[in-house]
């Protein structure tokens, strides 16, 4: 894991999907972007959040939105799963508008942990992912036994199989999130929606956690849209990030966003970007956005 | 009142200690047959829905639509409707009330806590307007199975089929829904209508148990069995299916035994229902049975594993 590394160097050494022509635009001849938003504005009951987003993910990229809590990063997360209209603007997804239940996205939900007595089984858990929004019982066993196959594999790919038959509620915040990942991979998705996947996990885990789903990218090749308020642990794997703040979007390369000048233009405030010897990156100046995210400065009209 | 002679009745005779006999000897009687097909059906709906409403949280919810049923009953008793329709219909008027407020339900225990007294309330005024016998009111407070009408087996029946039927058309849905709501909703569950739908077939759970097991005593039917059969399984339909088989076994030991003594049924129901959740939480919090059984047979693994932790606390 090269987590400890420079952002720079980082970004160097992991082959970027999307050609730097532009940070915010494939370069023509590129596949369809899988995500397109433009003009786009966030917010809802006539409050907006942030306002006059223009970004597009390509295809196989892996998108890091940081922000301060409150700042509307889950907000766009649910736009893209269709469950929150765009206040303006517009927002595609595969090219289409964004329509509620799309077997090709895969979503892990930002999570308090488990309940610890919750008993059901992780495989079950999983299970939920292949057929759970059918109506009805499942009675066919070729069906049964294919879905097992394909729980078990989900299990596998993210290094949970030995949990199969373990009580959900009774597994570590590192265990569950992995559970969930494999709930979201199992229905093979084209895009995965990871809302702070990295939250309440101890710093190994972290670790663990994004180096996985940098590996299962890889493999796959699917886009991963990845919110998380602490850019340190997916410094080594993201391609761009998008910065959700002070009202407005901001995407780019981690070394082109995360800079002092770039963040106190977004938050219009003092913004100091510190970085230690081992190339963690520390943002100085945004307590107050922190504790007020719903400042007055923070809200455009 | 049929069921103040029915309760004891095989007491005069006594058991005889042979199984087949005494079951016969139950059975012969037409009041102890329509007992056992109503509660049956009954049990069987109450002990599927209980693991849901043991999975999702909602105990408490089951509760206060039962007691709100109870303003029901009583004011059936009033103008003379069977109570057991006066208590679907207000507890499908409460379950709408709770769905409809869906996700907000939780953290509003105060509201549903004061329609539940205030509903109680209405109901003992009811009781107190009433000019005939209060026994059927008190039926409705503590459960009157040997009393059922041969009409009220039938519709027991039929609303334990309907609610099969509903509940096995929204089966997975719902399940994802308890156990992962905002996924669920992601995949394009409307967990809300889902949500509602389970309220409501969880008044019409209620409304058949209640004849059972009476509105104060709802929780031995309807949470007991489900809140057992999730300790001891961890895949859902052997949990359900455990929860069903063990929601009519106590309601079938009950019947027996308030045949054969002189004490009445709810008593037994709740008291076995109280008996068997203590049995399998003493078997172990929250681990499964095997596990808890295969520890027990190996007990070198556990001893080592609590050597390794005190081992890390003293580092």
């Amino acid at each position: 894991m090269s987590g400890t590394a420079g952002s720079a160097a980082a970004a160097a050494a992991r082959p970027v999907p999307v050609p730097a022509g532009g940070p915010d635009r494939p370069e023509a001849g590129s596949p369809a972007p899988v995500i397109e938003a433009a003009g786009l504005a966030s917010g809802y009951r006539g409050r907006t959040v942030w306002s006059g987003a223009d970004f597009s993910v390509g295809a196989g990229e892996l998108l890091t939105v940081l922000g301060p809590n409150g700042a509307g990063k889950s907000t766009l997360l649910r736009m893209v799963l269709g469950l929150l209209r765009p206040a303006e603007g517009t927002l595609s997804v595969f090219g289409g508008a964004p329509r509620r239940g799309n077997p090709a996205i895969g979503y892990v939900p930002q999570r308090r942990t488990l309940d610890p007595d919750l008993g059901v089984r992780a495989a079950d858990l999983v299970g939920l992912g292949v057929d759970g929004h059918r109506w009805g019982v499942s009675v066919s066993p070729h069906k049964r036994r294919e879905k097992a196959q394909d729980v078990s594999r989900a299990l596998a790919s993210v290094g949970a199989a030995h949990l199969s038959g373990r009580a959900v509620g009774r597994l570590s915040g590192g265990e569950q999130q992995r559970l969930q990942l494999a709930q979201a991979l199992v229905s093979r998705p084209r895009l995965l929606l990871l809302d702070e996947p990295l939250a309440s996990l101890d710093l190994r885990s972290q670790q663990e956690v994004s180096q996985l789903v940098a590996d299962l990218q890889a493999e796959h090749g699917f886009t991963v849209v990845l919110v998380t308020h602490d850019i340190n642990p997916v410094l080594g794997v993201t391609d761009r990030v998008m910065y959700v703040a002070g009202g407005g979007v901001s995407v780019g390369p981690p070394e082109e966003v995360i800079t002092s000048a770039s963040l106190s233009r977004l938050y219009q405030a003092d913004v100091e970007v510190l970085t230690d010897s081992r190339g963690r990156i520390f943002v100085v100046g945004l307590e107050a956005e922190t504790a007020h995210p719903h400042s007055p400065r923070g809200l455009r009209p | 009142m049929t069921g103040v002679l029915a309760s004891g009745y095989g007491f005069l005779s006594g058991p005889s200690w042979n199984l087949v006999a005494d079951v016969q000897n139950m059975l012969s009687f037409a009041f102890m047959r329509n007992a056992f097909a109503a509660s049956t059906a009954s049990a069987l709906v109450a002990g599927l829905i209980g693991y849901f409403v043991v999975l999702r949280a909602s105990s408490f919810a089951a509760h206060a639509i039962s007691h709100i049923g109870f303003a029901g009953a009583a004011g059936a008793v009033l103008i003379g409707v069977n109570p057991v329709l006066g208590v679907a219909a207000l507890s499908l008027a409460a379950s709408v009330g709770m769905g409809l407020l869906g996700r907000r339900l939780r953290g509003r225990d105060v509201v549903i806590g004061l329609v539940m007294a205030a509903s109680l309330g209405l109901g003992y005024l009811f009781i107190s307007l009433y000019k005939g016998n209060a026994t059927d009111a008190y039926a409705v407070l503590f459960g009157q199975i040997f009393g059922i009408t041969v009409g009220a087996v039938r519709i027991t029946v039929l609303t334990s089929a309907v609610v099969l039927a509903l509940l096995a058309a929204i089966y997975r849905p719902l399940l994802f829904a308890s156990l992962d709501e905002e996924v669920a909703e992601a995949r394009g569950i409307r967990v809300g209508a889902v949500g509602l739908g389970f309220m409501m077939l969880l008044a019409l759970a209620v409304s058949e148990a209640v004849q059972v097991s009476g509105v104060l005593l709802i929780f031995a039917l309807l949470v007991a069995p489900g809140a057992i059969a999730g300790r001891v399984f961890r895949r859902p339909a052997a949990a359900l299916a455990l929860s069903a088989a063990l929601a009519i076994l106590i309601t079938w030991a009950s019947l027996a035994l308030a045949f054969y003594t002189p004490y009445p049924v709810s008593f037994y129901v709740t008291t076995l229902a109280f008996v068997l959740y203590l049995g399998v939480r003493a078997m172990g919090r929250g681990s499964g049975l095997r596990r808890r059984l295969a520890a027990a047979a190996s007990p070198a693994r556990e001893p080592a594993a609590e050597r390794r932790q005190a081992a890390t606390v003293r580092t």
